[in-house]
């Protein structure tokens, strides 16, 4: 049994509010039953006061979308000097910006699909079709169009004729001023889990991803029975080795903290690629690091009550 | 049906939901939806929310209410608490009689079928005539939770043009020998005659003889919803179609828009043969309507001034609309129109050529205000150059605000459209409207 009391944070403005009400109320039951106390906040205007008037012991962020992930909570919570749990707002800003993460990793000898990054300005001023030619050129199709910061799969897709690439961008920019294509990677999908542990960051096993209509999409990832997952991922030991270091390599080299998720593709030559981390992984009914934790043998309310005391020791 | 889907659960390997192969063919577009998660934001204060279809209770006397409401179950609590007839209470369907004359309906109080708003009554409408495969017909636009009913019954939906004086007779005629020439049987007319939701627009009085007459050579049914004919802006009412063809219209009412949502009171009036079918299949799916409710929808009636109410709503919902039309005059880039409702709660917007509206919805969202996609009120696809905006919830101060931030939305998207050129995305699956509670 715990005698902590923390907050939760959850909801938020972002696109990805929903989510994260789920994966706030799910943590929120997990952590109750592992004895500690909970109270759920919404990051709304009333939460600094809230900080300073009740003071939880720690503060828990399920916030998903740029708050939570971008590092602009975090940055408060340090402000106020409230011990949370995960990474510092400065290796949440890394994580976030998928371009930023991707040259962190490819920098170290990791490899990532080959990628470029274009804000919409770009296409205003050099013509459209130029520039999405050019991209084609260098990328190939199909590709693979995301927005330079986000998560929950919005307004991505695979763009697979180019005549489909005007309205994905379209898509893609409706989320974000900047896209990030990059060269489609073929392979096993795998989400991999990293707990900070005494001895440092471990890897839990990796979940494979098999979507039912062949995309990981928003409808794929919330919608029970659409995916099907494999606990865990059918590799050998070779790739199950490889993908467990780059997620810790990941969760190293960006300053991650506690917990992250990172996503990444084994192609069927066996090179692990990586395609971005999260830093506020999502808990819902059917996230994959509750899926990982249960793989291996743990539960989601133990290991978050672990992490919170980790973060009350960090304040001390 | 033929099963789909993964091999059942083992270890190893989850589907997260054991029962995927057990669905309903008719279950399988109930999926998550990107479009429908957005909406989670609109609740919250920040977002001026366009996108709900919530009416505005401020001005319902909350205090003589609650008072009534508790006198009802200190002495018929015993009554209210109990089960009732599927048919509903007596006294409430006299009363309900009162309120459809003030639209020209001659009804007997045994044909009406009170139910759980009139949403429950359209479903049933829908289970006793609708095969699978049959069609509907419906305004484009027409209502989504129709839309939604039908799909459920695997009903297809034809729809049938629309100008600003309502459902084109034109179109109507085209539409019913489109269906004949394929071999399509149909079964109603599906129409929302008065401040149309979402398009705005009220069928004009000729056309209304002229589409009872072509319903009526084709041997087609006609389901009239009517929840919003008594909130004209100036008091103005229109003569039911009910009113003028007794036999071929099953008519949909609500207290929901001139009293209150949350008690979920609506009523069916239907040809006698028509309402003992309505009433068998109620039966089955609730037993009978909620007998609190229905006993504080007629103590209201029957205590409160409630055609004073009504035109208190009436005086809300046309600051709104004006706030909303004098806004959109003001801010909004050339290339747009919209309908000027005289009554409802819904203003129709087309946006210039180039600009999804489904597309722009993330960005909306982004810049706190919502609204939802014309593509949600069509079944086949269309609309995604439109876009409803409420303005029955939100403050006039708030809906110009709110305007002001979807103009801007719009002129970045135009800046998108030149830069890309016209677009049109996929379309998405799950739900694409917000949930009833969002304002």
């Amino acid at each position: 049994m715990s005698d902590r009391w923390v907050a939760v944070l959850s909801g938020g403005l972002s696109h990805e509010r929903d989510v994260s009400l789920r994966s706030g109320r799910r943590l929120s039951a997990a952590l109750r039953s592992a004895g500690v106390t909970v109270e759920e906040w919404d990051a709304d205007a009333s939460l600094l006061a809230r900080l300073r008037e009740q003071r939880p012991d720690a503060v828990v962020v399920a916030l998903h979308g740029g708050e939570g992930e971008g590092g602009s909570v975090q940055t408060v919570l340090e402000m106020l000097d409230v011990p949370y749990v995960g990474a510092d707002s400065h290796a949440c800003r890394r994580a976030w910006d998928k371009p930023t993460a991707k040259t962190e990793l490819v920098r170290a000898g990791l490899a990532t699909p080959e990628w470029v990054v274009l804000p919409h300005a770009t296409f205003r001023e050099l013509g459209a079709q130029p520039v999405l030619t050019a991209m084609v050129d260098r990328l190939g199709l199909p590709l693979m169009l995301k927005p330079e910061q986000g998560g929950s799969a919005l307004g991505a897709q695979v763009v697979r004729d180019a005549a489909d690439l005007p309205a994905a961008m379209v898509g893609c920019l409706a989320y974000s001023e900047t896209v990030l294509a990059e060269r489609f990677v073929a392979g096993v999908e795998v989400a991999v889990t990293v707990i900070d542990g005494p001895d440092g960051p471990e890897a839990l096993p990796a979940v494979e991803i098999v979507p039912e209509r062949g995309v990981y999409d928003y409808t794929a990832r919330y919608t029970a029975g659409l995916t099907t997952f494999h606990t865990p991922a059918r590799l050998d030991a070779q790739s199950a080795a490889a993908v467990a270091d780059l997620a810790v390599a990941a969760h190293r080299l960006l300053g991650l903290r506690d917990v992250s998720r990172t996503d990444a593709i084994v192609a069927p030559d066996g090179t692990v690629y990586f395609l971005e981390v999260n830093s506020s992984p999502g808990l819902t009914e059917t996230s994959l690091l509750p899926m990982a934790i249960e793989v291996a043998g743990r539960s989601l309310g133990d290991i978050y009550a672990g992490l919170i005391e980790r973060a009350v020791d960090r304040a001390r | 049906m033929t099963s789909v889907g993964p091999p059942p659960d083992r270890p190893g390997n989850r589907s997260l939901d054991p029962h995927l192969r057990r669905y309903a063919a008719r279950a399988a577009g109930m999926t998550a939806s990107e479009v429908r998660a957005l909406f989670a934001v609109a609740s919250r204060p920040e977002v001026v929310s366009l996108a709900g279809g919530m009416p505005n209770l401020t001005a319902l006397p909350l205090d003589s209410l609650s008072g009534e409401i508790a006198d009802l179950v200190r002495a018929d609590g015993l009554v209210a608490l109990q089960y009732g007839s599927a048919h509903g209470l007596p006294e409430l369907r006299d009363q309900i009689c009162e309120v459809m004359a003030l639209e020209g309906v001659r009804g007997h109080p045994d044909d009406v079928v009170v139910t759980v708003g009139s949403q429950m009554a359209l479903d049933m409408v829908t289970r006793i005539f609708c095969d699978p495969g049959d069609v509907v017909l419906a305004e484009g636009p027409s209502y989504v939770g129709a839309l939604g009913t039908f799909t459920a019954y695997q009903a297809g939906v034809v729809h049938v043009a629309m100008d600003e004086h309502g459902l084109v007779p034109e179109a109507l005629r085209e539409a019913l020998a489109a269906c004949t020439a394929a071999g399509k049987r149909v079964k109603f007319l599906y129409t929302i005659p008065n401040f149309h939701n979402p398009a705005g627009v009220t069928l004009s009085v000729p056309r209304r003889a002229e589409v009872l007459e072509i319903c009526a050579r084709h041997g087609v049914l006609i389901v009239e919803d009517n929840p919003y004919g008594l909130l004209g802006f100036d008091g103005q009412t229109y003569p039911a179609l009910r009113s003028m063809d007794p036999d071929n219209v099953v008519y949909l009412g609500s207290f929901s828009k001139t009293f209150a949502a949350g008690l979920r009171v609506g009523w069916a009036l239907a040809p006698h043969a028509v309402r003992e079918k309505l009433m068998l299949a109620a039966e089955s799916a609730t037993l009978c309507p909620p007998t609190l409710n229905q006993m504080i929808v007629s103590r209201y009636l029957a205590t409160h001034d409630w055609r004073g109410q009504i035109k208190s709503f009436q005086l809300a919902y046309r600051d709104r609309r004006d706030a909303m039309i004098a806004a959109l005059e003001q801010y909004l880039p050339k290339g747009c129109s919209w309908t000027v409702p005289d009554g409802g709660f819904f203003v129709w917007l087309t946006v210039p050529a180039g600009v999804d509206t489904k597309a722009m919805l993330p960005r909306a969202v982004t810049a706190r205000v919502a609204y939802v996609s014309g593509t949600g009120f069509y079944a086949d696809g269309l609309g995604s150059r439109q876009m409803r905006l409420s303005f029955c919830y939100p403050t006039p101060e708030r809906i110009t605000e709110g305007v002001r931030r979807l103009a801007a939305v719009l002129s970045d998207e135009l800046e998108l459209a030149a830069t890309f050129g016209p677009v049109s995305l996929r379309p998405g699956s799950g739900p694409q409207v917000p949930s009833p509670d969002t304002a």
